[in-house]
């Protein structure tokens, strides 16, 4: 699994900046057919970012949000440092991404 | 004389039914879905923004939008945002836990749908109140259908 993160290149303190996380994906829905066989339903089920260590952001996810799953949320710039995404899908299978953020002022 | 006092009765009896806030979303309360995150809490219509679009050509990717009306404070912010599909066979889509430090009340996605429905968006306020908003998209081709 692959993600990509997109952050603004840097922030002010206090500023209200837009996070984009891309996970690469199936989101497999349990309902499809591979001949006559059904395919296990496969989605990632929980994904968190942690902002420095605490918790900003947190989401139950389905089979409801579409392959390759696109979020998009917001977080206050509150100093410098790092965003750690880790999610996990119903195979148990778990993967990470981290960015950097740069905050003046 | 009796049976006109029974009939009286007999019409008066909705209104003593379950508990129905005036301007509440319809059923609400009441959907077995809700009710487990509500615990009958009156989910009322307001300070929900759901956005997709009207017509969507394919249901395996749609782009949503949801954003709630909040100050986003240390004692007034937006909790959790439950999107909840009306034909989807998993009808609970996702929920998006936030906090004050959110600063906005915002998240933006792509979901799936099965087939033209209405969506709905609930909002569960730090305060223990709950919103909603949502809406109607026609699709065009469904997810879950043959050769997705």
């Amino acid at each position: 699994m692959t993600a990509r993160i997109q952050l603004p290149s840097g922030a002010r303190r206090g500023e209200v900046i837009e996070v984009r996380i891309l996970i690469r994906h199936p989101m497999e829905t349990g309902f499809r057919f591979d001949g006559d066989k059904p395919i296990p339903r496969n989605c990632i089920n929980l994904l968190r970012c942690l902002y420095n260590g605490t918790e900003v952001f947190r989401a139950d996810l389905s089979s409801g949000i579409a392959a390759n799953p696109y979020i998009q949320f917001t977080t206050i710039a509150e100093a410098s440092g790092e965003l750690v995404f880790d999610w996990i899908d119903d195979e148990g299978v778990q993967g990470m991404e981290r960015a950097a953020l740069l905050v003046s002022g | 004389m009796k049976r006109r006092a029974f009939i009286a009765g007999a019409l008066l009896l909705p209104l003593a039914g379950p508990r129905l806030a005036a301007g509440e979303a319809p059923g609400a309360t009441l959907d077995p879905l809700l009710w487990v995150i509500t615990r009958g809490e009156v989910v009322r219509p307001g300070r929900v923004r759901l956005e997709l679009p009207r017509l969507a050509d394919n249901g395996n990717a749609v782009a949503m939008k949801v954003s709630v009306d909040s100050p986003m404070s240390a004692h007034d912010y937006v909790k959790a945002i439950h999107l909840f599909s009306e034909r989807n066979p998993q009808r609970n889509m996702a929920v998006f836990y936030l906090g004050p430090r959110a600063g906005r009340a915002e998240v933006v996605s792509r979901v799936r749908l099965a087939g033209s429905q209405r969506v709905m968006a609930m909002a569960e306020m730090s305060d223990g109140s709950f919103w909603s908003g949502s809406a109607m998209v026609e699709v065009t081709v469904s997810a879950c259908s043959e050769g997705n």
